[in-house]
Parts: structure tokens; sequence; C-alpha cells
């Protein structure tokens, strides 16, 4: 076996966004030895990307929200297909977690008697989401990263080592999960590690440890048209999969509505939600209001007939119904697409948002509520948000589908010793996430994962397994390939490709003989990927870094594909031209992916079908039956009196 | 609307590197973190830079364009003359890895040494009340996104290496002086800021705010107002000075 560092933990966290921090420091609270491993650097995390708020029920502007309001929303956004376990442990838990921050020296907006202010977002029924200007990502990651230096300094104090239980270990990147077959079952595996290399100096490093969080994120790196920043590659996935725990509802992809179109570098850049939250409006070249022509039926009743009405709202919300322009982002992100489709769009391939003459303190209260907006347009469109429109279109944005988990516990059903949090895990948002419940999400399952992954470690004491040292050979050398190539491919190219093909395939509207097509192209691409070579030496080189990302991308794509290909309806972020209609029938079905064989040469992945877990009654309880019928099949409903 | 840009780029590593020339296309709307991207995919496969969000939000991609520290994917394009040659090299102060990327763990020793938030004891979760002008003052400082790019200018340190270990630099002063003005915050950090963070060695050039990507007023604001405090219990020239340069600065 070759020489490789070694590091000893008792829990490896893998992400140091949201989910993985907060995991972290549960981890370390509870006394374990912990190590955070990341890609980038410390802080950098793509939550601190995130902009509109944060979801929880306090109440603090509408005291009539409690988590049972927050966990219908959350269920009727995903049109049901959430595990409603998950949506309830959500709801229940965010304020908690919220206000935990604060202790921690989060300072977001006041409410006039000096609580944590809310704002409306789409899907939410009140103001919910709380928020630090358009910036709230950056202060949640910075948060936590300094919670975890407090934790340090106390680690300094009782042992004269900060590093003595918590240690990030910034800028390695990990390509394979350690495990040996789990003695008990004989199918299962048990978590051993993790194998990685540093990006400074190329070097290979393993973290031994009986206990694994994955907090990687998501997968939009993938598509061409993102707002997704670089480390977003489908790694978590790719490494739970190969590892043996499944995949679900990777169908399940978020266009968000309003990213940036112009000029063509920026494309995909978001812009956030809280533009029409704060009453922004969605307009096409025609100067119309278009929202109010796509209320779809099952939300009729939720939404303002007139233009009056919906502007009422803003101030008014007991007696006036919501904006359209608030409508859960599948449907706005639909609609955006229809109208450029039938000519109405604008000059770019977007259509118009607006906020000028939409807020009561004109100029000043733009650039008050959203300043990152209007510095980011100013500086990077030439474009005044506070005197002109924006041009905007879908972007891809978030996937709901992750790894499967189990709703307490965050343990991946199919390797022991595996957790997974945040978006690199799957349920929670059903086939489509309200904005706002990604933040809420990191910190409740974060948090859970953790203690799951803690006590599991604690439990086992001495009883741990070594990785085998064939393993860590196998991953050396997968890792090295790109060096030995010949007949080289461009990583760059290939990914290029790979992007056009989903963008193009698999995107937003989706058909069957597409799909068809991007599983042949995704089968080229792959043999391609393999021959990716790279040129220079191992220290820092992205060129590397990028190929041994595609394997990564290049799974979880086919992953969307196949279930998509699958799913023969349309619901949340899945939407089929062939089959427009949403079935009581298919949101019973939970598509699940995984691979056959981790070890072979060509990796492919395979689909298999389950049955949803039925929901508990007296959460049924809380939906009227008539709204259910919408969503459950007959034998699902409970009783007429029920 | 598109061209050919002459470009600069330090190729190098810890044992040292030159600055290399390139000439790649430039289209409408893109920033200098495009064209180091675009070389990569086409002529430099390896050359190193870090990145993540390519909006600003991240802090990732600090670098110096023609000497002037700034962020990569902010600096746009239609800033220089199509006939400009654009130079890129790594931050200066800190020590190189490879090409653009530094080691900028200088950084997150220096954010270890401040003490961490500490609330009243007897506070709970969620009976935390401030009001919105209370906490304004902090959560300016609260935009920072570690760009690094002030402590890369600030003379304290990047021309003297030796007065690294007495100096946290301004992002790191800016982050006691956030504490101190939290308004439930407990600790005493005024002693520590001058006594172990090296205050007193800021001469408020203001160099630093010059280059803040988020327009932090980090020495009127931070700075400043930091030194006054201290002053309070021990006399400061520099306040005294800084008073009056901010007295004109705002007749003007
Ligand atoms: C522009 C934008 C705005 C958003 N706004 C909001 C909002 O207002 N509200 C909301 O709720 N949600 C929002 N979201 C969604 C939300 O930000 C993300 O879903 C969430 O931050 C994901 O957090 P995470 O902890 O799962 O992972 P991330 O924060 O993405 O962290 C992933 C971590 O994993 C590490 N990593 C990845 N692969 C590897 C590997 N192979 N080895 C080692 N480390 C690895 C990375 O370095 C990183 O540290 C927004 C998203 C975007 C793109
Ligand atoms: S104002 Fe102070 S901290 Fe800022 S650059 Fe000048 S000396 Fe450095
Ligand atoms: S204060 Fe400004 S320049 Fe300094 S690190 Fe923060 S964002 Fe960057
Ligand atoms: S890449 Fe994030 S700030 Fe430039």
């Amino acid at each position: 076996m070759s020489e490789v560092e070694r590091h000893s933990y008792d829990v490896v966290v893998i992400g140091a966004g949201g989910a993985g921090l907060r995991a972290a420091i549960e981890a370390r609270t509870r006394g374990l030895r912990t190590a955070v491993v990341c890609k980038s650097l410390f802080g950098k995390a793509h939550t601190v990307m995130a902009e509109g708020g944060i979801a929880a029920s306090m109440g603090n502007v509408n005291s009539q929200d409690s988590w049972k309001v927050h966990f219908r929303d959350t269920m009727r956004g995903g049109k049901f297909l959430n595990h409603w376990r998950m949506a309830e442990l959500h709801a229940k838990e965010a304020p908690d977690r919220v206000w935990e921050l604060e202790s921690w020296g989060a300072l977001f907006d006041r409410t006039a008697d000096g609580r944590i202010s809310q704002r409306n977002f789409g899907g939410h029924e009140y103001p919910r989401l709380a928020h630090v200007g358009d910036r709230t990502g950056l202060e949640l990651i910075r948060t936590l990263q300094q919670q975890i230096v407090a934790l340090q300094q106390q680690d300094e104090r009782e042992f004269g080592d900060p590093e003595a239980r918590l240690k990030v270990f910034q800028e390695c990147t990990i390509t394979r999960l350690l495990t040996v077959p789990d003695a008990g079952s004989d199918t299962g595996n048990r978590i051993t590690g993790a194998f990685g290399y540093w990006r400074e100096s190329g070097r290979f490093t393993v973290f031994d440890a009986p206990a694994v969080v994955l907090a990687t994120g998501g997968i939009g790196k993938g598509f061409k048209v993102t707002s997704n920043s670089w480390e977003y590659t489908g790694d978590g996935q790719a490494l739970a999969l190969l590892a043996g725990a499944p995949l679900i509802n990777m169908e399940f992809v978020q266009f968000h509505p309003t990213g940036m179109v112009w000029p063509p570098s920026v494309k995909g850049i978001l812009v956030t939600e809280s533009v029409r939250g704060d009453g922004g409006v969605l307009l096409n070249s025609e100067g119309k209001r278009f929202m109010f022509d796509y209320i779809p039926d099952v939300f009729k009743e939720k939404y303002a007939k007139s233009e009056a009405e919906g502007d009422r709202w803003y101030t008014d919300q007991e007696n006036n119904k919501r904006p359209p322009e608030l409508l859960p982002r599948d449907e706005v992100a639909r609609a955006i697409n229809s109208e450029v489709k039938a000519g109405r769009g604008s000059p770019h391939g977007g259509v118009f948002l607006t906020v000028v003459g939409r807020m009561a303190g004109g100029t000043e209260e733009i650039r008050r509520k959203l300043p990152s907006m209007y510095h980011q347009f100013k500086e990077l469109a030439d474009v005044d948000i506070t005197a002109e429109a924006m041009e905007v279109g879908p972007t891809c944005h978030y996937v709901m589908g992750g790894i499967a988990v189990d709703p307490d516990t965050a343990a991946t059903p199919g390797v022991l010793g595996l957790y997974a949090a945040g978006e690199v895990a799957g349920g929670m948002h059903g086939s489509n996430r309200l904005g706002g419940n990604s933040l809420s999400d990191l910190l409740v399952f974060g948090r859970r994962a953790g203690e799951h992954a803690a006590r599991y470690a604690e439990a086992l004491g001495e009883e741990r397994r070594e990785a085998a040292p064939e393993q860590i050979d196998a991953a050396a050398a997968e890792a090295l390939a790109p060096f030995a190539t010949e007949s080289a491919e461009n990583p760059y190219t290939v990914h290029q490709e790979l992007q056009q093909t989903m963008n193009d395939l698999v995107g937003i509207i989706r058909r069957e003989g597409e799909m068809a097509e991007a599983l042949t192209r995704l089968e080229e691409l792959k043999a391609r990927a393999a021959k990716a070579g790279v040129e220079g030496h191992r220290q820092y080189n992205p060129g590397w870094h990028l190929a041994l990302d595609l394997r990564n991308m290049l799974l979880v794509c086919e992953c969307v594909a196949r279930s998509a290909l699958e799913r023969q309806e349309s619901r949340g972020g899945h939407t089929r031209d062939d089959f427009p209609a949403m079935s009581p029938q298919w949101r019973r079905v939970v598509l699940a992916c995984s691979i056959a064989d981790p070890d072979a040469e060509h990796l492919s992945v395979t689909l298999t079908r389950s049955e949803a877990v039925p929901m508990r009654a007296d959460l049924l309880e809380l939906f009227e039956r008539d709204e259910l019928k919408k969503y459950l099949t007959d034998a699902e409903l409970p009783g007429e009196d029920g | 609307m598109s061209y050919k840009a002459d470009f600069r780029i330090w190729r190098g590593d810890v044992d040292g590197g030159e600055l290399r020339d390139f000439k790649v296309e430039v289209n409408e709307g893109e920033v200098v973190l495009d064209i180091i991207h675009r070389l990569q995919a086409t002529q430099a496969p390896d050359l190193a830079v870090r990145w993540n969000c390519k909006a600003g939000k991240c802090g990732s991609c600090s670098a110096e364009i023609n000497g002037r520290p700034r962020l990569l994917c902010m600096t746009r394009m239609s800033t220089f003359a199509p006939e400009e040659v654009v130079t890129v090299t790594p931050m200066r102060t800190f020590p190189v890895i490879r090409d653009l990327v530094t080691d900028v763990s200088f950084n997150y020793a220096k954010a270890r040494q401040v003490p961490s938030f500490t609330p009243p004891a007897d506070l709970k979760p969620g009976e935390y009340r401030m009001q919105q002008v209370d906490v304004e003052r902090s959560q300016e400082f609260r935009k920072c996104i570690e760009c690094f790019l002030c402590q890369n200018t600030c003379h304290v340190i990047r021309d003297f290496e030796d007065n690294k270990a007495a100096f946290s630099g301004p992002r790191f002063l800016m982050r006691i002086a956030e504490l101190d003005m939290h308004p439930l915050d407990v600790a005493d950090r005024q002693k520590a800021a001058q006594e172990e963070h090296g205050l007193g060695l800021c001469n408020i050039t203001k160099c630093c705010t010059d280059v803040c990507p988020e327009n932090i007023h980090i020495t009127d604001n931070a700075l400043i107002p930091m030194k006054e405090r201290v002053a309070d219990r021990k006399y400061d020239p520099l306040v005294w000075l800084g008073n009056k340069i901010r007295r004109r600065g705002s007749g003007d």
C-alpha cells in the first residue's frame, strides 16, 4: 500500500456549508473528536450565496403563524411528495435553530419591538423569513464559522490546543468513501473513512472514522445556466452512490424563475425572490402582469384575482390574497418559459422584473431592502434597478432529490455510519422547495445528523474497523488516472458539452425523446471523460480537479435523466410536455437510483421503485379533505367524517 | 463586440515565477474571471485561480489587476481599453501557492485570536431584543465577505513582514469593533484591540477602505471610533488627527 497521510477522528463531516458546520458543532459539543473537510476555503461554501432568508414560524410579524402552517405550506409547495416526517421536524425545530444563531452572534434585521424581522416569500402563508438585507446566507455561514472558532477557543483554554476536538481541513477534496462489508447484513456496507487530495499539494490523505456526515450541497454545475457555484458538482451524491447508498427523487430539479439573462457571462446568476416578496412584479413585453393568467387550479383559492387586490395584500394580509408573483417557484418558472415561447419576452430572452414605483419609500427603500441586487445589476449589467426593469429568466438552482435518509437520524439506509444533511439529502422538499426552506433545513437536519453520527460513533467505542488497504490503493489509482491517459480529451470541453446536453434535453420542460437522447449522449460523454487528460503537475491544478469532478457530475446527471424519463407525470420541478398532468398514483412512487457495481470500469445507474410512506393521520387532519383530493388517491383519503 | 485582448499573468510558485503573455478573446459584458476561465479551457488548463460564486459574494477570487487589489469576478473588461494590456498578479502580502492562488492562512490564525461573541450569561435564545438602529453599525461590518483585499493592501503588513505578528489587520480590527458595538456583547474589547491586535499601528490612511469590494467604511466607521474609545482611556494623537481629517472631509 502506498504511504498516505492519515487522520483519525470520531466523526468526519464532509462539507462546510450550513449543514456541515451545524453538524460539526453538534458532534463536537457532544464531546466527540470531529473533523470538517471542505474543498474550498473555510467560510466560502455555497451557503454564503443565499440571499432572501431562512424560514421559521416564529410569528414575530404575524402571530398567527405556527409550525402547522409552515408544515402545510411546505407540503403544498412540494406537491405532497415530501417525506412528511422531515417536513414536520423541519417546521417544528426551525425557530429554535434561528434563535440559537442569535445567541452565537448573528444580527438579523429587527421588527419595531426589537425581535427578528420576517419577510414574505413565495408559497409561505405569513411573513416567515428571518433575514439580513439580501445577504442572509453570509450571516449564517459567518455565524457558524465564528461558533466553530468559539469552540476552538474553548479547547485552547482547556487543552492548550484549539484543534484538540474540532479541526477544519480546507481545500481538501474527498473522492471516495471507504467502506467494508457490514458483518450484520449481506448487502450493506459500513463506513471506515474517506479518501481525498489536498488541492494545494495534490497529495493524498485518508480520514479514518466510523461515522461520516455528507453535507456537500448540490449539482447545478451539470447545467449550463445555473445560479450555483463552482462547488456544485454533485460530489456527495456520487460518493454515496459509490458507497452503496441510494439517491431518491433525482428527477426534481428546481429552476429558479429569476436569474439574470444579460450579459451572457452572468447568465444564470440569481435575482433573489425577495424582489417579488417586497413588491416587485413580472411584466411581459406588452407591459402586462402575466402571472394572473397562470394561477393553477390547486392554488386558485389562495391567490389574488386582480392587481389591486394583490397590491393591497402587501399592507393588509388579513383581508386580501397574495399576488401570483409569489406562487411557488416551479409555477413562476414555467409561466416565464411560456411567455418567452409565445414571443412576449424581453430583448434578451427573459421577461421584465421591476421594483420601480413599487415601494413606498422609493429609491431609498429599494437600495436599503435590496442592497446586493442593486450592486449586482449596477456592477455586472449597468442596470440601475431603482430606475429600470431587470431582465430575468429561469436558472437551475436547487436539487430536491438526493441521498435517501432516515427522517429522524439523517442516517442513510444503505451504509452503516453514513449520514447526510442539507441539499445533498433528499426527501424534505418533495417535488419543489419553497424559498427560505433550505437554510432552515440545513440547520435542523445538520444538527440531527451531527447528533446521530456522534451517538453512533460513541456507541461503537473501540469496535472500529480499519480501512482496507486495497481500497485506498484503488482510490489513489483512480485519482491519478488523468495524468496517465493518452489521446487525452480536454476536461473543460467535456464539461461544456455535458452542461449543454442537460440544459437542452433535461431542462425545465421535458420530453421522452429528448431525455432518451440525453442518456445516449451521457454514455458518450462518460467514455470521453474516462480519457480526460491533464497537463502539468499535481499542485493546485484546476484541470485535474475538473477531470475528477466529471465522474460525479456524469453520475448525478444520469440519475436526473433516468428518473425524469421514468416519471410519467408533471409535478413541481419535473415538467413533462408529454404528461402534463399531476397523477395521484405517481405521487406514491419513489424512484431510487443506485450503482450495481461500484468497482466496475464502466459505472452505470439502475432505477428501482418503492412506495412512499403514508402520512400520519394527525398530520393529514391539518388539511381539508377537498385539498387532499387533489393530491391523494381515493384509497389514501381519510374517511368522510375524519 | 468581440476582440482579442493582451493579458499578462503571473505564473509560478514559492520558488519563483514570471509574467506570461496571452492573447485571448473577450466578449461583451465579460469580467476578468471569464477571461481566466477561457484561458484555462483553451490555452493553460493548469492555470491556478481560486473562485466559487462568480457573483462577488464569497470573496475567493482576490488578486491584483494592473497593480490594484480587486475581485476577478467583479472587474468588468469594459473598464479597460481594448488595446490596454491587462496584468493579473496574485495578492502580494500573502505567500504564493501557485499562479494566482496565495496562502491566506494568516487571516484564519488572526480570526482565531479574537475572543468570540459574549452574550449576557442569563439571556436565553429567543429572548434577544435589539433595535434596528442599534444593530446597524455592526451589520455594516458583517457585510464583509473575507476577500482579504484590505489585509493585502494595508501597508502596515504589505511591506513589513515583521509586523504580521503584532497586527491583526483591518479585517480583524473591524471584527473587534463589530463585537464592541454589538448591543448585547459584554466582553471588554478595547484594551485587547490596542495591546494585542495592534490598533495603534494603524495610521488611518484609509487604503483598506478604498479597496473593499463591499464598500464598508472600515476606517471611518470601525477603526477611528475604536481608536476614540481606546483614547478615552489613553491619549492617542492619531485620533485627534483622524477627527480633523474626517471633519474636513465631510465639510467639502
Ligand atoms: C444564489 C442562491 C441563493 C439562495 N438563497 C437562498 C435563500 O435565500 N434561502 C434558502 O433557504 N436557500 C437559498 N438557497 C439555497 C441554499 O443556499 C443552498 O441549498 C444551501 O446553502 C446548501 O447548503 P449545504 O450546507 O447543503 O451545502 P453548501 O453550503 O453548498 O456547502 C457544501 C460544502 O461541501 C464542500 N464539498 C463539496 N464537495 C466536496 C468534496 N468532494 N470534498 C470535500 N468537500 C466538498 C464544499 O466545499 C462546501 O463546503 C440559495 C441558493 C443559491 C444558489
Ligand atoms: S487605515 Fe489603518 S488598517 Fe486601513 S490601510 Fe490604513 S493603516 Fe491599514
Ligand atoms: S472588509 Fe472589505 S476588503 Fe476587507 S476582507 Fe472584508 S470585504 Fe474584503
Ligand atoms: S468568485 Fe466569489 S467573489 Fe469572486
